[in-house]
């Protein structure tokens, strides 16, 4: 009895001990968190849920909540999950505070690439670069000796040849869904054939020479996808991979995880990463770059900022990174990245980079403007130059609704 | 039944539907003339966005808006007119459009493309929900009592599933390699995408619509068969009418205030399709009006909506369910006011 006794009480000591050293405090105020809802998101929640009193909302609707959510007074949220997209709502409404302070305080494991300066005040701290790259059946290619293509013209070559070999009737995938993903995949091309989105008057300056070239590119891309390729997100893509359908995508580096996953793929360690195709020789990687991060809200008391960022930092720290080490491709210091974020790193590192995605009013307008005129494109109800014309109109009448253009 | 009381049962419900339905489309009405928006004023921004290993830092000129001291947005509300309804409708380019005779140029454009297939799913399903229903109220009627429990609940059932959820099981049956697509496509021994052109897709929306909206004719007929007088049915049979006939003459003109009734309510509902368009997915081929004001309100990444764009298109959708329920609501008050007499 008394030795029983002894056993329980050790196992308890040492349960407690081990939940102890997850977190290296005890959280006393009560914090709430917004965010995106994928893999990597789940990690850095989970681990500051560690030290207590803390409760984390993972939404993929987050972007359409988070402005009024952190307009009100006191925000219903203190720690906000953004990306360079997302935060522009909230740095133009002014609902997060400055952290210059709190990183002196409790930032010491960060690295200066994390902190996201806006005009030398630091508004976020980021913790993963996020991409999209090549992923390719490794195998499918080198039956074929196809060699790993680095242009977009080599991606349609490699898909003629996989489709002549009949390995696959639609060897490429693409995240061409319309509406938000549609107009993504056209940014990424856009960027590839170096286009600039806006005019210095803020007029949109997408009818132009690129903007011709990367429809057209695009068209060429939907001969050797999936013909529902207009429902087609990045969900459905990466599941197509797993099934075994496609041989290769331009989708996002924090899709990569989930090829390996054994319990959904039936390809595992046979896809293989690499850095974005280029749109034409000498340019940059046709995608953009996407950080992703948190803001504290402006509205709350100091103090509950103070402790926000504190438990913030204890989700964002190495032994984090340690156990979800593939989720995604960390600026967190301890990362220490695996085949599946090579095309990741050599995307962001290429020598000319990808361009950082706009975080400007301007472009959340002009993003919906393509999402909803592309697709006609694609459809075949309209020519490359009538539907860049399209787009320009959508995007002068919502400007100047909201004021952008005069 | 004195003013009084009368006041007290109604003045709840009265007072409910002003704050509920009058008051927000009064607020509507009025905001599709204004347009509201931040004062913006450009500055030179700095902004250092992370890459792998170091950070890129760029100096741009943004436009961004005016916060006050108490940190909120200086907006600026100004009447606009027809403005709102003119970038909706964007009649030049429908009259261009029509005086070229080009039927596709006038589908480019977002609201008549969004109207053309409103209409079309409204007035297409509408008979086709009326004569299923009925088929099956009288399949019903006619079966052994002993069985009719059992398939009014079977008939019931499509009714009761969340249109939503609805759409969304259509759509995973027949996407991409969905288990019916599949099964159809082993039985043809040909490729089938039901989801890469429009004409498919809207079949599709049709079939989800019919069957899920029929079982509520059926109900409403099934109640209607139990108050056809059965002396009136007899004296046909005797006269020797087919049972064509009797259907004809006898229960249809019996069952109309009920078709009314349906058609109403149907034309309304279906006015509103909406649900099938976000769960078929279906944007890049077939959008409704009601998703056309549901995108202008939906913010993007950068925080914005077109609200007043959407008040307007959200008026004009208004404006198109009151044109189509004139004829069958004329009907009912020319009936209404015979039975008075």
């Amino acid at each position: 009895m008394f030795l029983k006794k002894i056993a329980l009480a050790g196992a308890i000591s040492l349960m407690g001990s081990t939940a102890f050293a997850a977190c290296s405090y005890e959280n006393t105020t009560p914090v709430k968190s917004l965010s995106a809802g994928f893999e990597a998101w789940k990690a850095v929640t989970d681990a500051m849920a560690e030290c207590g009193n803390f409760q984390a909302e993972l939404d993929q609707e987050f972007r359409t909540k988070q402005p009024a959510a952190f307009e009100a007074n006191p925000s219903l949220y203190q720690i906000g999950g953004v990306s360079n997209g997302t935060i522009t709502p909230l740095l133009n409404a002014g609902t997060i505070r400055p952290l210059d302070d709190l990183v002196e305080k409790y930032g010491q494991n960060l690295k200066p690439n994390q902190l996201i300066r806006i005009n030398g005040q630091i508004m976020a701290v980021a913790m993963m670069v996020n991409t999209q790259h090549l992923m390719y059946r490794s195998d499918v290619l080198a039956d074929l000796g196809i060699e790993t293509p680095s242009t977009w013209d080599e991606v349609l070559a490699a898909s003629a040849k996989i489709k002549e070999a009949g390995v696959m009737e639609y060897p490429l995938g693409a995240t061409l869904k319309s509406g938000w993903n549609l107009a993504q995949d056209f940014n990424n091309m856009y960027a590839g054939f170096g286009g600039k989105f806006f005019n210095d008057d803020n007029t949109a300056a997408v009818n132009s020479e690129a903007g011709i070239k990367s429809l057209e590119m695009m068209k060429a891309m939907t001969e050797y996808t999936d013909p529902e390729v207009l429902v087609s997100d990045s969900t459905y893509v990466q599941q197509q991979f797993q099934q075994g359908k496609i041989a290769m995508a331009n989708l996002w580096a924090s899709r990569a995880g989930a090829m390996d996953d054994e319990a959904e793929s039936q390809v595992v360690g046979k896809v293989a990463m690499s850095a974005a195709p280029k749109a034409m020789e000498g340019g940059v990687p046709a995608t953009t770059l996407w950080w992703d991060g948190i803001v504290i809200a402006k509205n709350i008391s100091d103090e509950e900022a103070d402790a926000a960022f504190r438990l913030a930092m204890e989700g964002l720290d190495s032994e984090m990174v340690k156990s979800a080490n593939d989720a995604a491709i960390w600026l967190v210091d301890g990362y220490a990245p695996t085949d599946i974020a090579k095309g990741a790193i050599e995307t962001a590192t290429a020598n000319p980079a990808p361009p950082a995605y706009p975080s400007t009013t301007q472009m959340g307008l002009l993003h919906s403007a393509l999402g909803n005129e592309l697709p006609a494109f694609f459809t075949g109800e309209r020519s490359a130059e009538a539907t860049l014309e399209a787009i320009t109109e959508a995007y002068t009448t919502s400007a100047k609704e909201a004021g952008v253009l005069k | 039944m004195k003013f009084k009381t009368f006041a007290a049962f109604v003045g709840p419900s009265v007072f409910m539907m002003l704050l509920f339905i009058a008051a927000p489309l009064v607020s509507v009405f009025i905001q599709s003339f204004q347009v509201t928006q931040p004062i913006l004023e450009q500055i030179e921004v700095e902004t250092c966005t992370p890459g792998f290993v170091t950070q890129t830092c760029t100096t741009e000129i943004k436009t961004v808006p005016v916060l006050d001291d108490s940190g909120k947005t200086v907006t600026e509300t100004r009447w606009v007119g027809l403005q709102s309804y003119r970038n909706v409708l964007q009649m030049e380019k429908f009259w261009s459009a029509v005086g070229n005779g080009d039927w596709n140029a006038i589908m480019q454009i977002d609201f008549w493309k969004a109207l053309r297939f409103t209409l079309s799913f409204t007035l297409l399903t509408l008979p086709l929900v009326i004569g299923v229903g009925l088929a099956i109220a009288l399949a019903v009627n006619n079966a052994t009592r002993a069985i009719r429990g059992p398939i009014i609940f079977i008939s019931l059932l499509p009714f009761i599933i969340t249109p939503v959820i609805g759409s969304l099981s259509i759509y995973w049956l027949f996407v991409g390699d969905g288990i019916l697509t599949a099964m159809l496509e082993r039985w043809s021994g040909t490729n089938i995408s039901m989801f890469a052109q429009a004409w498919t897709i809207e079949l599709l929306m049709y079939f989800y619509r019919v069957w899920h909206v029929a079982p509520f004719a059926f109900v409403i007929f099934y109640a209607g068969l139990q108050t056809v007088n059965m002396d009136t049915l007899e004296s046909a049979v005797i006269d020797g009418a087919s049972r064509w006939e009797r259907l004809r003459h006898v229960i249809v003109p019996h069952l109309m205030p009920l078709i009314i009734f349906i058609a109403l309510i149907h034309l309304m509902d279906c006015y509103r399709v909406f649900e099938e368009i976000v769960g078929f997915r279906s944007q890049a081929h077939v959008i409704s009006l009601q998703w056309l004001t549901y995108d202008f309100m939906t913010p993007d990444d950068a925080g914005n909506r077109a609200i007043s764009r959407a008040s307007a298109s959200a008026m004009l959708t208004m404006v198109g369910i009151v044109f189509l329920l004139i004829l069958p609501l004329r009907r009912t008050w020319r009936d209404h006011k015979g039975s008075a007499h």
